[in-house]
């Protein structure tokens, strides 16, 4: 929560809450992209290629988290603890947003924080609903996450984990011991991504060719294609062409 | 017949091959006594392995089944996918939010509406302008959604009599089904792949006619479900291959995260439109129809019910819509300039596209318009940070859809948790143990469409 300025607030503070200070701290995290409209090379008349934007802080949030967050979040916790472990250790953050869920599980936890979300009486989550990988290039040491969705039918309730792990050393253990549905999304999540999910038991390719190199789905994988003519001109193909974001 | 043989390995001749893998036959039809005379040659413990498939034609598209047999009996049952892998979801990072939908209705392309309908509730999620979206487009998506439901199990139920060699029950079926895409031609312009449904609404208001035209649709199908209700449920034949066949209970189902009929054949009411509403289903009047058999024949009984059910939710949805037909002004899209596509689209004689009063007004009275206009359809909308999971009850199970947003223009990471995928493993524990021949009524009990399950 920021105070607007000059609501009753000594100078310092005043100074303090200013815009451009507020800014700095953002200055401090590092630079994940430079420039705009993907051109680089050529000469910059519209000003943003100056342009730098810095890594996003990541978001946790603090407990209430309303609804049945809370719930989930303490069964959870008092599950953990009764086999010695406890839920700050697990979880590296929660985070509360859009009206969902999220915890995100430090991997060694996780084959331990899924069977409590499965078995716990107050927990049952039931339905496992799939693992779906994301490659942030960006986020140096965590650059790879597997996303997982589960559902408990008993209680009508959804949460979502998250676990991290380093491109160098893409481990997570495979979630198929407690939840067998879960065997083709981690070989999917494997083909695309590259994540070695350990104890799986048969992690081979899924959509790709078996003798396929690379993982389509990585950002640092092209998306390939060829250039398309259309009345005289030539359309680059698409990850070619300008980028906005 | 040309004696060719396709081997594990490719290049390897017949000699490679029975080198590592024992005996190779080439058959095409006959009888296996007669193929193989001698006992010695055909082993002591007459396992056969089968590969059904990737071309067969009950298999639902492009899947291939790899059975182990011993007589007529499955002992080993797995299926292999990725034929039709097109690369829908890396397609989508590279292009604006908007033309996401025009990728995700090709996944499953029978039930276009459903994805569509997912991705656009995540995008508008991870917007936060999901109590926004006009209360016109909200109906016309139900509308649409409920259409498309039941244009799916016809698609199932139909193919499925032709599976058995029931030639009626799938021009029964599929007359049904014509009659619905005849109404999404109407109303989209196309029979499928129709990017209809937009992030903050819906592309275009029904035509004029439209609601006349589901109308009458509305009066006629009770007799063309009657006419498929008299050739299936009661017939010995079909009853024969269904009943009983790929048993799955409710534990299995839980065991196997399986939703939708299948799970609904067990006798547990689940369904996201009663149980986690979206789209203001609990606004509706329906019921979630279960059967307790656990077995094909349910699953096609619960189809059915679901097609009446989708008929009256249909006929509540025209009336609001009948309701709203003098609000002046009733917009279709989000009213807000900097999402809501700024074209209005109308029919023209060649085609369908911006309305020539839209051209008139940026190309010859507002400056701002032309250029709001260029970088909106260009560069897109920029979707704020974070990440947004939205399942909703496709006709198949769960459908979700899995998104992800670095504050750009276009989605960082798009992911569609399709039913199709999930269920296709419980294919080993649906036919194992269990005849040949009930391996088609067990694929077509899931009702598998290859391009959702490998988009």
């Amino acid at each position: 929560m920021t105070t607007p300025p000059g609501g009753g607030e000594t100078p310092a503070e005043e100074a303090e809450n200013l815009p451009a200070r507020l800014g700095e701290e953002r200055l401090a995290a590092p630079v994940v992209r430079t420039g705009m409209f993907g051109v680089h090379g050529t000469q910059d008349t519209s000003g943003y290629g100056q342009l730098q934007v810095h890594q996003r802080p990541s978001i946790a949030s603090e407990p209430p988290y309303g609804g049945y967050f809370d719930a989930v979040a303490q069964a959870l916790g008092s599950a953990l603890a009764a086999d010695g472990s406890n839920f700050g250790e697990a979880v590296e953050r929660v985070v509360v947003n859009r009206g969902e869920l999220t915890f995100h599980v430090r991997r060694e936890y996780l084959l331990a924080v899924a069977d409590k979300l499965l078995h716990d009486p107050a927990l049952r989550f039931e339905i496992f609903s799939g693992v779906s990988g994301v490659h942030y290039p960006d986020e140096i040491g965590q650059e790879l996450s597997a996303v997982y969705h589960l559902l408990s039918i008993t209680h009508n309730r959804r949460v979502r984990l998250e676990v991290r792990t380093p491109d160098s050393d893409r481990h997570i253990p495979s979630v198929t011991p407690v939840y067998p549905a879960a065997n083709w999304h981690e070989r999917e999540t494997w083909d695309f991504f590259g994540i070695i999910f350990d104890g799986h038991p048969a992690l081979t390719r899924i959509e790709m060719p078996d003798d396929w190199l690379g993982h389509p789905q990585r950002k640092d994988y092209p998306l390939g294609g060829i250039p398309v003519e259309y009345r005289g001109t030539k359309m680059p193909p698409p990850d070619e062409r300008r980028s906005y974001s | 017949m040309s004696e060719t043989t396709t081997h594990a390995t490719p290049g390897a001749s017949d000699a490679d091959a029975e080198a590592t893998e024992g005996r190779v036959y080439n058959v095409a039809g006959g009888d296996w006594d007669e193929l193989v005379t001698n006992d010695e040659e055909r082993g002591a413990n007459e396992q056969i392995v089968v590969n059904m498939g990737p071309q067969h034609p009950s298999t639902h598209g492009v899947l291939r089944l790899i059975l182990t047999l011993e007589g007529e009996t499955v002992t080993d049952a797995r299926a292999s996918i990725g034929y039709l892998h097109t690369g829908i979801e890396k397609n989508m990072e590279y292009r604006t939010w908007t033309q996401g939908t025009t990728f995700v209705t090709r996944a499953d392309y029978l039930t276009p509406i459903f994805n569509e309908a997912a991705y656009c509730l995540a995008v508008e999620r991870l917007l936060g302008i999901e109590d926004k979206i006009p209360e016109r487009a909200t109906l016309i998506r139900v509308l649409l959604l409920e259409l498309n439901r039941i244009a799916s199990h016809l698609g199932g139920i139909g193919p499925f009599g032709l599976e058995l060699g029931a030639t009626t029950i799938f021009l029964q079926g599929v007359r049904m089904r014509e009659n619905v895409l005849d109404l999404f031609e109407l109303i989209t312009g196309l029979r499928m792949n129709h990017a209809f449904v937009r992030p903050g609404g819906v592309a275009q208001d029904l035509p004029p006619g439209g609601i006349e035209a589901i109308r009458d649709f509305l009066r006629k199908a009770p007799a063309w479900l009657g006419d498929l209700h008299k050739l299936i449920d009661a017939n010995p034949v079909f009853k024969a291959r269904t009943q009983g066949i790929a048993y799955l209970d409710l534990e299995g189902c839980m065991a196997l995260s399986v939703t939708g009929p299948i799970l609904r054949a067990t006798g547990l009411p689940w369904d996201l439109r009663k149980s986690q509403p979206y789209l203001g289903y609990e606004t509706y009047e329906f019921d979630v129809p279960t059967v307790n058999t656990c077995d094909t024949y349910g699953r096609y009984v619960i189809r059915m019910a679901e097609i009446e059910e989708s008929l009256r939710i249909i006929e509540q949805a025209l009336d609001r819509l009948q309701d709203r037909a003098n609000v002046p002004n009733d917009p279709w899209l989000i009213q807000d300039a900097k999402i809501g596509w700024p074209a209005r689209l109308s029919l023209g004689p060649d085609g369908l596209g911006p309305s020539p009063e839209h051209i008139a007004h940026i190309m010859g009275q507002s400056m701002e318009a032309l250029i709001h206009h260029f970088k909106l359809v260009t560069e897109g909308f920029r979707v704020p940070a974070g990440q947004a999971y939205v399942p909703i009850e496709s006709p198949k199970g769960e459908l979700g859809c899995h998104v992800v947003s670095d504050g750009g223009t276009r989605p960082y990471r798009a992911h569609l948790r399709d039913p199709s995928f999930h269920h296709l493993q419980a294919v080993s524990v649906l036919c194992e143990g269990g005849n040949l021949a009930d391996v088609i009524p067990a694929i077509a009990s899931i009702d598998p469409v290859i391009g959702g399950v490998d988009r």
